[in-house]
């Protein structure tokens, strides 16, 4: 077996997710690497949620019974949690959402109907990249053919990182958001955060990040990162579907309007005119996924108690190793860096002239199971000239064998199509 | 699913690359990116020629070339027969056997009878399906294609 320096250990670890026991198509063992498109799920996150249904299940913050007033503390909690985990300077600047996408689109919504000085109108310009997963991209396009506002982007190198040369002609002082991703979903590039956000600040526009591929894998520190909003998701993290994140500077949620209308946003409501409660209530609209934040909370406890460094520097040298042996199967393009350094692990390549359906269908054939086509990407595969990829994308119970299995199955796919 | 009748049309096309066509389309699978452009000759209701040009994976490809293979040399109303039986198979989810009926009308149509199973990749055996049925339309004039296609 393949032993690599800071990996898990594993072996422990994948005896907490059940699903990686399954076999596949006639006893094949299931060799997972979708890990970008969701993660598992660990027994500890299920029974969380099983247990929040069988003893707890109740609406939040408005019962005065015994059920309501738990599930409000779980709930409560888990945002406790949240703010913990990415060391948010005050738990209320952490709204519960559905996922990433939501939590972009609330953004682009809160600037689209603020006042000054956040407003985005037909004057100002709109900053995104060239390697946005779409819900980074078509958020800001809908607010652009709303406001009039003028939507520009950073285009990307032949390596596949961002290309800053003209940083100062696509920043500039008619900017007012600047949201661009953390770690790029296809190409695995981990983006310089500090350049962007010296030259946004420079200007006085927000940042907003996409922190949906950094959240499960790296340490998370919204002060560091010195950005105005950052966005991530749940399922990729260990945690159920349905509960999303956005963080923002307090100042900001206080300042910025609501963007949905309903229930628990409020704090009186009279036919005339409403008045809204305090962030982040004022946010979250209707009756939250309150199971799924309780879920996310055990997920963030069971990320923790492994590390998230550990899982870092695991998934580091798990990467490192893949590129490698990508590397050596004949007609692999990897598309994106193609070293480890400033890379997450999400592997994104060709095979030749094989179309990346086939070369997923025949993996899933071997019980290996990879995302093909564009993965909310699309821009990137028009920019580097390919009409997909296939992914492999690992996490913290992937395995150097896995990596062995997947370049095995692409020998096999090669030798069937060739 | 991969059977050798797909993978041969996939390696060797049939009729292959774009000629002279009454009518042209457009057609994409957006979850996966295939893409058809694909022309349509009629003389009368005789369909003369299905030229076609795209990029996809082997499924996408393959029924295009067998699409060539049928329907070139047909009359419209037999082309139709062979689309609907096709457009039927696909949509059986696995559950229709081709039986020697079936076989008569479809030939090595039939082939991708295993992909009805796969619901990821009907769309793409049916890609250049959908675009003939667009640019016939589009050829022989909208409202009388349609009632013909109906």
């Amino acid at each position: 077996m393949t032993q690599l320096p800071g990996l898990l250990d594993t072996e422990a670890i994948r005896k907490d997710f059940p699903v990686l026991d399954r076999l596949v198509h006639d006893g094949k063992k299931l060799v997972y690497l979708d890990n970008a498109a969701t993660s598992q799920k660990p027994r500890q996150v299920l029974d969380v949620l099983s247990e929040y249904y069988e003893r707890y299940n109740a609406n939040v913050h408005r019962g005065v019974h015994v059920l309501a007033e738990e599930a409000t503390a779980l709930y409560e909690g888990a945002r406790d949690k949240v703010a913990a985990f990415i060391n948010a300077p005050s738990r209320d600047e952490v709204i519960f959402t559905k996922n990433a996408s939501e939590s972009l689109n609330l953004v682009a919504n809160m600037l689209g109907w603020a006042d000054e000085p956040y407003r985005v109108d037909h004057d100002t310009e709109i900053v995104i990249t060239e390697m946005e997963h779409h819900s980074n991209i078509v958020p800001w396009q809908l607010l652009a053919q709303r406001t009039g506002a003028k939507l520009k982007w950073f285009g990307l190198t032949d390596d596949g990182r961002l290309d800053l040369s003209n940083i100062d002609e696509i920043i500039t002082e008619k900017t007012k958001i600047v949201s661009f991703v953390l770690v790029s979903n296809i190409l695995g590039t981990v983006n310089p955060v500090e350049a962007i956000v010296r030259r946004a600040q420079e200007v006085g526009a927000l940042v907003c990040i996409d922190a949906s591929q950094a959240a499960p894998h790296m340490p998370l520190d919204v002060q560091a990162l010195q950005a105005d909003f950052v966005a991530f998701t749940g399922h990729k993290m260990c945690g159920p579907t349905g509960i999303g994140v956005l963080w923002g500077r307090q100042e900001l949620l206080e300042d910025l309007p609501p963007f949905l209308g309903g229930g628990e946003m409020i704090e009186t409501v009279s036919m005339h005119s409403s008045t809204y409660a305090p962030a982040p209530h004022k946010f979250e609209a209707g009756t939250p996924p309150i199971a799924q934040a309780v879920g996310l909370g055990a997920a963030i406890d069971y990320l923790s108690s492994i590390g998230m460094d550990k899982i870092l520097a695991h998934e580091h040298a798990l990467t490192e190793y893949a590129v490698q042996r990508l590397s050596e199967v004949p007609d692999l393009r990897i598309i994106g860096p193609t070293t480890a350094e400033d890379r997450g692990a999400a592997i994104s390549f060709t095979l030749g002239d094989i179309h990346p359906h086939d070369v997923g269908q025949v993996l899933d054939e071997q019980g290996i199971a990879v995302r093909v086509g564009h993965h909310c990407a699309r821009p990137v595969c028009l920019r580097y000239g390919i009409p997909a990829t296939t992914r492999a994308s690992f996490y913290l119970y992937s395995t150097p064998a896995e990596i062995e299995a997947l370049v095995e199955g692409l020998e096999h796919v090669r030798n069937f199509f060739g | 699913m991969y059977q050798e009748v797909i993978l041969d049309h996939y390696k060797n096309p049939h009729g292959r690359g774009l000629r002279d066509g009454d009518a042209e389309v457009h057609h994409v699978n957006p979850t996966c990116g295939d893409e058809i452009t694909l022309r349509v000759k009629y003389d009368g209701t005789t369909i003369k020629d299905v030229s076609y040009e795209g990029q996809g994976c082997s499924i996408s490809q393959a029924s295009a070339s067998v699409l060539n293979e049928l329907l070139v040399g047909k009359e419209l109303a037999e082309a139709q027969k062979i689309q609907e039986a096709f457009l039927e198979l696909m949509q059986s989810k696995g559950r229709i056997e081709p039986d020697d009926a079936m076989e008569e009308i479809l030939e090595d149509a039939v082939a991708f009878a295993g992909v009805s199973k796969y619901p990821a990749r009907v769309k793409c055996a049916l890609l250049s399906w959908m675009a003939w049925k667009d640019a016939t339309a589009q050829a022989l004039g909208g409202a009388d294609a349609e009632r013909k296609t109906a």
